[in-house]
């Protein structure tokens, strides 16, 4: 009776079957590419991801070692959501996880008062500070229409020689120690009341960060859901134009997007520092690519901060995984590749889908037409 | 506060001797010419409505590139062209993903920027190709010229490509069909669209362009002043030129203007130490602590784009449809 009888399946079920097929094909095509290359160079990919494995989650006491690397990735990402959300691509997270973690550092080791106290102290205003940096980039957007895109990129290379500086500057944050042979260029350790409790779990050892992390992205997600605020900031992001006439006050609120988006990567600098990272201290290179990766995670979870918790593991993963590749003596630079590659397989479904969507829309509109 | 005035004087003494110094004009008219390549080819992607944020992976790309053929080669024109090609590879993933797919143009041109610097990071290891500086050639009469003429006129060869680029570019935009759709394109794309001009195809082709443009440069940076390759090499100079865009106003003579003078404050940065160093009496005090304090210096270019960028960007007006994409029977 249908015209569609020859279909086995409901054209939905086969859609969805379909779009699943495409995203398998994708990911297999960035694994080959990566597999490719380390045969390239005469090592062997199934070697590669077997120490990736093994770095990552199966050796005694590494999974905890990736929750740990997982929650200021988790919380750049988040940072990215809550700015993406709003419309605004700030991408300088790299630099804002810097100040956070120099803000960290400056409670942590010359400020006064109670360990506990501090801690707090010290990732709320990582926080601020972080926020502050991405304001800066808000106060260019707002005032001047300077694209955000562009000033937090500038403003990364600044933060970078700023931080260097700090870590020589006696007034600043270098560590005032001189008993040792030779004074370090960095930060002084913080003390052990200031960083975050450890936990410990069938072997495995790993800070609060993570649950701060977790807590946060399921806090960002109910709030964006199902909230007043969320919903403002969702509909700025859609269509800044219904949002004005809706009365959201878009520069109040995208100000306050950019904010939060700087925040929370300063707090995943504090979150690392206080975690443990480099030995407690703000060092030279401290971030690590932290910031670039984190931001690579919101991409690949397409800004949802619930879908952000499993591709934070897996780029965490793929990051203590390849502590591990030494023994195959393949550079672990090649993780670098995996992560971009995995983020431009998945951009490719997705807009597929919406090309085919587009081109069936139009067919039928031109049918009933 | 006789101390606070002589350290003053040292200061400003400082910055004379630097800028009239022939090491700074040269320092800067090469990275002025890095920009100039990258900024050239940005300016037509963004003309046509693209911000094309992945200059930044295809200079390194072509930097890359470059040396790789060099280093098979040794010659410094393969390695020019390999550059290009390389540019030209991540200019066709960002053009083909964002307007072609509909994949958002700043992630693709990120992810584009962190795939270079993995491939190039990772290849580099393993290959360590080495490269070389061409010979300077000294054009007669016009690098007489005090001060500039060495500086534009007496450099390694690779740099004379940027010169018949800016006609060559001015030309394609202005005066061709080519160039009017694709300025059509970045202003009114619906209009554009309904008049035939197919536009994500106009706008491809000015990433393509942009991509050529990069990579040369990328791989004139390493076979022209610097003569070797590592993955740090572009840093972010990618979006130095971007900001130059913006502060030439989608002009073409703002455009090299901008390269130029952000390249100057890059050639500051290079030629202060030296320069103050040799200066005779010595300078000294606080001030000039500062001043050639390393990381003071690195900041430097950035912080002169952001201010440049914050006075100057509201004064021009953009291209309509910049960073909007198309896709028909939207909006």
């Amino acid at each position: 009776m249908t015209a569609r009888t020859d279909t086995l399946l409901d054209p939905r079920v086969r859609s969805g079957l379909e779009m699943a097929g495409l995203y398998v094909l994708s990911l297999a095509g960035a694994l080959l590419l990566s597999g490719l290359l380390v045969a390239a160079t005469g090592n062997s990919a199934f070697k590669v991801f077997g120490a990736l494995l093994d770095g990552a989650f199966l050796a005694p006491g590494r999974w905890g070692q990736t929750l740990v690397v997982a929650a200021p990735m988790l919380l750049v990402a988040l940072g990215m959501v809550v700015g993406v959300k709003a419309g605004f691509f700030n991408i300088g997270q790299e630099g804002q996880l810097l100040i956070g973690a120099m803000a960290m550092a400056w409670v942590g080791t010359r400020w006064p008062g109670p360990g506990p106290l501090l801690l707090f102290v010290g990732l709320a205003l990582s926080m601020a500070f972080g926020g502050g940096w991405a304001g800066l980039a808000a106060l260019m957007r707002f005032r001047r229409g300077v694209p955000e895109v562009i000033s937090t990129l500038l403003l990364v290379f600044v933060a970078a020689q700023f931080s260097g500086y700090a870590i020589t500057a006696d007034w600043l944050l270098r560590d005032l120690d001189t008993t040792g042979p030779t004074r370090s260029v960095s930060s002084a350790p913080l003390d052990e009341a200031i960083r975050l409790p450890v936990l410990r779990i069938f072997g495995n050892e790993f800070n609060w960060g993570i649950v701060i992390a977790l807590a946060l992205a399921v806090l960002l997600a109910v709030a964006l859901v199902r909230s007043v605020w969320g919903f403002r900031l969702r509909m700025l992001g859609h269509n800044p134009a219904v949002a004005q006439k809706a009365g959201v006050a878009s520069t109040r609120m995208g100000s306050l997007a950019l904010f939060l988006s700087g925040g929370l990567a300063g707090l995943a600098g504090a979150v690392m520092l206080a975690g443990g990272s480099s030995g407690f201290r703000v060092t030279s290179g401290f971030s690590q690519n932290f910031g670039w990766q984190g931001l690579l995670v919101a991409l690949l979870a397409r800004s949802s901060p619930i879908l952000a918790i499993p591709m934070a593991i897996v780029f965490a993963a793929l990051r203590t995984g390849s502590g591990f590749l030494a023994a195959t003596g393949v550079d672990r630079k090649i993780v670098d590749v995996v992560q971009a590659l995995l983020v431009l397989a998945l951009l490719i479904p997705p807009a597929v889908q919406f090309i085919r969507d587009r081109r069936k829309a139009l067919a039928m509109a031109g049918e009933e037409a | 506060m006789g101390g606070f005035f002589e350290s003053l004087g040292d200061l400003f003494r400082a910055l004379f001797e630097v800028f009239t110094s022939a090491t700074m004009y040269g320092s800067a008219v090469r990275l002025g010419a890095l920009l100039a390549f990258a900024a050239i080819g940005e300016m037509v992607a963004e003309k046509a409505g693209t911000i094309n944020i992945s200059v930044e992976g295809s200079l390194l790309a072509g930097a890359f590139t470059g040396t790789l053929a060099y280093h098979q080669t040794g010659s410094t024109a393969l390695g020019l062209l390999a550059g290009v090609a390389g540019g030209l590879i991540i200019s066709w993933i960002q053009a083909n993903m964002s307007h072609r797919l509909t994949a958002d143009q700043f992630v693709v041109g990120l992810t584009a920027n962190v795939l270079v610097l993995g491939v190039a990071g990772f290849l580099n290891g393993v290959i360590d190709p080495k490269a070389a500086s061409a010979g300077i050639l000294e054009i007669p009469l016009l690098s007489d010229i005090p001060l500039i003429g060495p500086a534009l006129f007496g450099q390694r060869w690779p740099l004379y490509l940027l010169y018949p680029i800016i006609p060559l570019t001015w030309w394609l935009l202005y005066r061709t069909r080519w160039g009017l759709e694709v300025r059509a394109v970045g202003e009114n794309p619906q209009a554009a669209d309904v008049s035939g001009i197919d536009v994500n195809k106009r706008r491809r082709q000015s990433i393509y362009y942009g991509g050529i443009l990069a990579g040369l440069g990328g791989a004139f940076i390493v076979l022209g002043p610097i003569g070797s390759f590592e993955t740090g090499i572009i840093g972010g100079r990618g979006f130095i030129a971007i900001a130059a865009v913006y502060f030439g106003g989608w002009r073409l003579g703002g455009v090299v203007l901008g390269s130029f003078l952000f390249g100057l404050a890059d050639g500051f940065r290079l030629a202060l130490p030296s320069v103050i160093a040799n200066v005779d009496p010595p300078l000294e005090g606080a001030m000039i602590d500062g001043l050639s304090n390393a990381s003071f210096l690195a900041a430097l270019p950035y912080v002169l784009t952001l201010l440049v960028m914050y006075l100057i960007t509201k004064e021009f007006r953009q291209p309509a449809a910049l960073s909007q994409p198309f896709i028909r029977g939207l909006r």
